[in-house]
């Protein structure tokens, strides 16, 4: 029985929009998310932060509290290992400082009350003295030879000797000779361009509630994305078994890479090892903005040629990034996805990770590229306008295709650029007169999409419904698709299955869910476990009817003989052989663990239309569309739903998003308020294209949608802004402020 | 923390001026529990004033729009009689945070709250408001405008409290406006807020408050700005040389929400741009 060669044309669910499963719980208010978890004898947990970006801790005095009754447990970093090396070491240093503050809001110890309002009371007995030292927020400033430095020896082997401390990694990417490329240029453009740090943004607050029983078995419910890396990383700082660190994911209001990232879960199982009681920990919307991770802020320098008739001659880009106060910023994603969507014969592509005193960066939405698509893509957008080019035309012209070079190395399989750019083309929005006042900006972006280890479980009932376990938490409906996914493999209705995301102590590892991965890997390999269900079905129908297992095939939802030899035998339903499994050889369970390859790149283009008042610089947009290559679209509702949430991510990130730190690094706008994520309101109804080129390494075609709908939003819209405001802007947001001020300089 | 939630007028001055721990009246609380939630007050007593009936009033009295303390600014934003009337003081009570804060909120509480940036202020000054205020010596009158002390700050005593806003009856004639500048649509705090009350005689303003706000540390009365325009039509070099001067009337700050030379820049523009709205309002109604 080959069940591999599964035909991916002829799909019955696949591509339809059934009704989420988890739709009640969530408009009725019923859904269980991070906070609303609640045990007997539960403990509410606070964390004292530091009020310093950068200072050295002399001393932690606790003694106040030893005496006060209603604090059951304190802890600082003595509760944690001590021998960690590597990232554990840096999260381990990120969730409780060490030797020194490095960035506002770094955590400085921890209590446990039996109120919330007495922990918070608690922390301000705990007298901290602290020695300031001099501190730095700004990329630029952090790489210069007087710069304070974070942390001496954090820099990988990639970083050439002799540079500053700060400077902590190195990468270069690229081919063919670009000094020869800009000879053969007719118009050189350069330019320096900086963006902001950026937070996710997520509604719902990081939360958990943990046990930790003095023999060191854990119990952890979390909001995450990636539960089993909270069971790894757990284990390893507080010096525990991963097996013994049972995780739940709960419900997750939003992550966008922000929940992949470990902050208090450790903290909270420390308190509840010490107080012997389980801890609740539920962040602020302050400390979500102090002490988690936004996306790294930017420098970047592009410089690129172009002939006349818009062929891209060189091009070349430097990105420095800066982490926080450890090493990991996605430099290397923006200097490998700057230039992916152009078949360039010349490119060199450098990127810079440097430390400031900021919290530590976390994943945010297909990180570094969308900073770096806004630095080449103004670029691109400068030349059209200086040699009267069409926009969409200058990009086919220098497009990737199947077979191209990347400019990050490898040759790209089947890829879909071409495809959204000739939809933009034919577009109504691309056609629609542009208003006097308004501007039109255009932009491409790619994001790599990834695999993963990845473990599913497929259970049938007895009643012929199949419930269906993953491990990836379910942050963009994947448990709608995987439904689908089964539904459309076995046959029975979507309905009738079940999708769970299980607990780590259920399934084998499985990795985040992040890089856009789950609808492919975690889809692939609910695909494969219900193929071996299918599998097991047969040879169960086979051993019913006293045949071979050649003897049976599987056909729509039904086992049958295969022909004539094999004798007159009922064609067997899910149903039926589900009823009697028990009697003729036990539950049957469809399995599949891997580490899926063949994730599929993807690219997109946006069009935006953009309208500035020069009297106030308000923006506001007029119109958006965003057109992607999904691969294939299993649930296109929720494909669209990605698409738009990445266009209004972007909206906000482009307009007014910004992370603003005074004169002593200390962040002034630690909250929803003056950290200005779009309101519905200043939103246009999005509209969407969806292009299916299938993915040669997914069985139905699926490439991940989630991150690369984020990529061009930004150079989108600067370049929309820039021609209604009649000046090129180079630095993000584009705040009304901001665009007053380059209005003026601009007018001299 | 102890919670009391009288009925009547008479119990509230007694509960509110015997206590003499810290205090904090709630209204709508949108502006109170926020505080309490981020620690920012802490309060020994709380007294909610929504259950007493006469100050859920909205009405008219004595030639005075009179709002009561507990009524709500979605009540104002659907009196259609007092809109007609005050389409500026229902502009500002109408951007106060979304319908559901709207639900809540109170434009007593906004006024006592005293925030710089309240939307609900510059309209009330603009159209020379007055505010009710009782305690333990009984009540007295006060216009809004000398009642605010500065940021978060009222000229009040200890046991006094607000029971209802007085707003003259519009004059013939006449028609106010209020606009805000925030960087987005709703849901944000004013960069510059700009109240204009005015009234036309044969096309003419014969007549003009200009009060700015969130560019001081209370809301600010451009007079030489209004002077500049009474006689006029708003023609360009009136309303060129008026956005001028409301710029240098403007004490801003510079802070996260833009510096001080952005926000003088959207002063002269909000008072034009409400301005040229309050002239064609009252052209419409003369
Ligand atoms: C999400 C959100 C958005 C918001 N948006 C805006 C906005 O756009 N514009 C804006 O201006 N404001 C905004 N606010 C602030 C707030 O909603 C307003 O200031 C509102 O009008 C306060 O009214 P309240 O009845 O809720 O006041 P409360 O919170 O009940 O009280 C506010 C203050 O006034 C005092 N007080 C209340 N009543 C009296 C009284 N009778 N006598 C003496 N003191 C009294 C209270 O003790 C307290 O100090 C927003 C708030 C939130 C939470």
């Amino acid at each position: 029985m080959a069940f591999d060669n599964v035909s991916a044309k002829s799909f019955k669910v696949v591509g339809t929009r059934p009704e989420r499963p988890d739709g009640i719980e969530k408009v009725t208010g019923q859904a269980r998310f991070g906070a609303d978890a609640y045990l007997p004898g539960m403990l509410h947990g606070a964390i004292l932060r530091s009020p310093h970006a950068h200072a050295k801790i002399l001393s932690i005095d606790i003694s106040a509290l030893e005496n006060d009754k209603s604090v059951k447990a304190v802890v600082t970093r003595n509760d944690f290992e001590c021998n960690l090396t590597g990232e554990d070491w840096n999260i381990l240093e990120n969730i409780m400082a060490g030797e020194k503050a490095l960035y506002d809001g770094h955590a400085i110890a921890a209590v446990a009350c039996s109120s919330l309002l007495e922990a918070k009371d608690a922390l301000k007995k705990i007298i901290v003295q602290y020695e300031i030292l001099p501190h730095v927020t700004d990329v630029e400033e952090a790489m210069k030879e007087n710069a304070p430095v974070i942390r001496e020896g954090s820099a990988r082997s990639s970083v050439p000797k002799g540079m500053h401390p700060n400077i902590v990694g190195y990468h270069e990417s690229g081919h063919g000779d670009v000094e020869a490329g800009f000879k053969e240029a007719d118009l050189i453009l350069e330019e320096n361009f900086r963006t902001e740090a950026a937070h996710q943004g997520y509604i719902e607050p990081h939360a958990c509630l943990a046990t930790m029983m003095p023999d060191g078995k854990g119990e952890v419910w979390c909001c995450t994305q990636g539960h089993f890396n909270v069971a790894k990383v757990c284990a390893k700082l507080l010096g525990s078994d991963a097996s013994q660190i049972r995780v739940t994911a709960s419900e997750i209001g939003g992550g966008f890479g922000g929940k992949t990232a470990v902050f208090i879960e450790p903290v909270a199982l420390a308190l509840s090892k010490k107080a012997t009681h389980p801890v609740k920990i539920v962040m602020s919307r302050n400390e979500i903005f102090r002490a988690t991770g936004p996306t790294s802020s930017t420098s970047m320098h592009v410089k690129i040629g172009m002939k006349k008739n818009g062929k891209i001659t060189a091009a070349e880009g430097t990105f420095k990034l800066q982490g926080g106060a450890f090493p990991g910023s996605p430099m290397a994603e923006s200097a490998m996805c700057a230039f992916a969507p152009y078949e360039l014969d010349n490119v060199r592509s450098v990127g810079w990770d440097v430390m400031c005193n900021r919290p530590k960066q976390a994943a945010y939405r297909a990180p570094g590229s969308p900073m770096a698509a806004f630095a080449v893509e103004s670029i691109i957008d400068e030349f059209c306008k200086r040699l009267k080019l069409d926009p969409i035309e200058v990009r086919l012209i220098n497009a990737v295709t199947e077979g191209s070079k990347s400019s990050y190395g490898p040759k790209f399989q089947r890829i879909g650029l071409v495809e959204t750019l000739e939809a933009a083309k034919s577009h109504p929005h691309y056609a629609a007169p542009i208003e006097r006042g308004v501007g039109r900006g255009i932009s491409c972006g790619f994001w790599f999409n990834f695999g993963g280890e990845t473990c599913v479980s497929l259970a049938l009932s007895e009643d012929g419904t199949a419930s269906l376990s993953v491990g990836t938490p379910d942050i963009g409906g994947s448990r709608a698709s995987m439904s689908q996914i089964v539904s459309e493999e076995l046959n029975i209705p979507y309905e009738k299955v079940r999708a769970t995301v299980a607990d780590t102590a259920t399934l084998g590892y499985n990795e985040i869910s992040h890089g856009s991965r789950v609808t492919f890997a975690t889809g692939l390999a609910t695909i494969k476990a219900a193929q071996d269900m299918k599998k097991k079905l047969c040879l169960r129908a086979a051993k019913v009817w006293g045949l071979d297992e050649e003897a049976v095939y599987w056909e729509e939802g039904y086992v049958k003989p295969a022909g004539p030899n094999a004798g007159d035998h009922e064609p067997l339903s899910i149903a039926d052989i589900a009823k009697t499994m028990g009697r003729t050889g036990g539950p049957i369970v469809g399995h599949y663990e891997a580490s899926p390859e063949g994730a599929g790149v993807s690219f997109a283009t946006h069009i935006v239309d953009a309208k500035v008042d020069k009297e106030t610089g308000f923006t506001s947009i007029e119109r958006y569309t965003v057109i992607q290559d999904a691969g294939k679209a299993i649930h296109p509702s929720y494909v669209e739903g990605q698409f738009q949430g990445g266009a209004a991510q972007g909206i906000g990130w482009a307009l007014n998003e910004e992370y603003i730190y005074d004169k002593k690094g200390i962040l002034q706008n630690a909250g929803f308020l003056d950290y200005r994520i779009p309101v519905a309101s200043d939103l246009p109804k999005i509209d969407t294209e969806i292009i299916e080129v299938p993915n040669p390494g997914h069985p139905y075609g699926v490439r991940g949608v989630g991150e690369t709908s984020i990529c061009p939003p930004l150079a989108a819209i600067a370049n929309a802004v820039s021609s209604s405001a009649g000046i090129r802007m180079k630095q993000l947001p584009m705040s009304p402020p901001k665009i007053l001020e380059a209005m003026d300089d601009n007018n001299g | 923390m102890k919670y009391e939630a009288p009925e009547t007028i008479d119990q509230a001055i007694d509960i509110y001026s015997k206590f003499n721990g810290s205090k904090k009246i709630l209204a709508g609380g949108t502006d109170v529990l926020v505080q309490l939630r981020t620690d920012i007050v802490r309060p020994e007593m709380v007294m909610n004033i929504k259950k007493i009936n006469s100050l859920h009033e909205f009405c008219i009295v004595d030639g005075y729009w009179k709002i009561g303390a507990a009524v709500s600014a979605s009540k104002i934003t659907k009196n259609t009689a007092f809109i007609s009337e005050w389409p500026g003081i229902a502009e500002g009570v109408g951007l106060i945070g979304s319908t559901q804060i709207q639900n809540r909120a109170t434009l007593v509480g906004n006024l006592s709250n005293a925030s710089p940036a309240a939307d609900g202020i510059p309209a009330l000054v603009a159209a020379n408001a007055k505010v009710e205020i009782v305690g333990q010596q009984g009540s007295r009158v006060k216009d809004v405008y000398s009642l605010i002390e500065g940021p978060g700050k009222l000229h009040l005593s200890k046991d006094e409290f607000i029971t209802h806003i007085l707003i003259p009856l519009q004059r013939d004639r006449s028609a106010d406006c209020y606009l805000r500048f925030i960087p987005r649509t709703e849901m944000d705090i004013a960069v510059v807020g700009c109240g204009v009350n005015l009234s036309v005689k044969n096309q003419s303003i014969s007549s003009a408050k200009i009060v700015l706000g969130a560019v001081g540390p209370k809301v600010i009365f451009a007079d030489e700005a209004a002077e500049l325009v009474l006689n006029s039509r708003l023609d360009k070099d009136v309303i060129l040389k008026l956005q001028r001067m409301c710029e240098e009337i403007a004490t801003p700050i510079s802070d996260k929400r833009g510096s001080i030379r952005f926000r003088r820049q959207v002063a002269g523009v909000l008072a034009k741009r409400a301005l040229q709205k309050a002239y064609a309002r009252a052209l419409e109604v003369s």
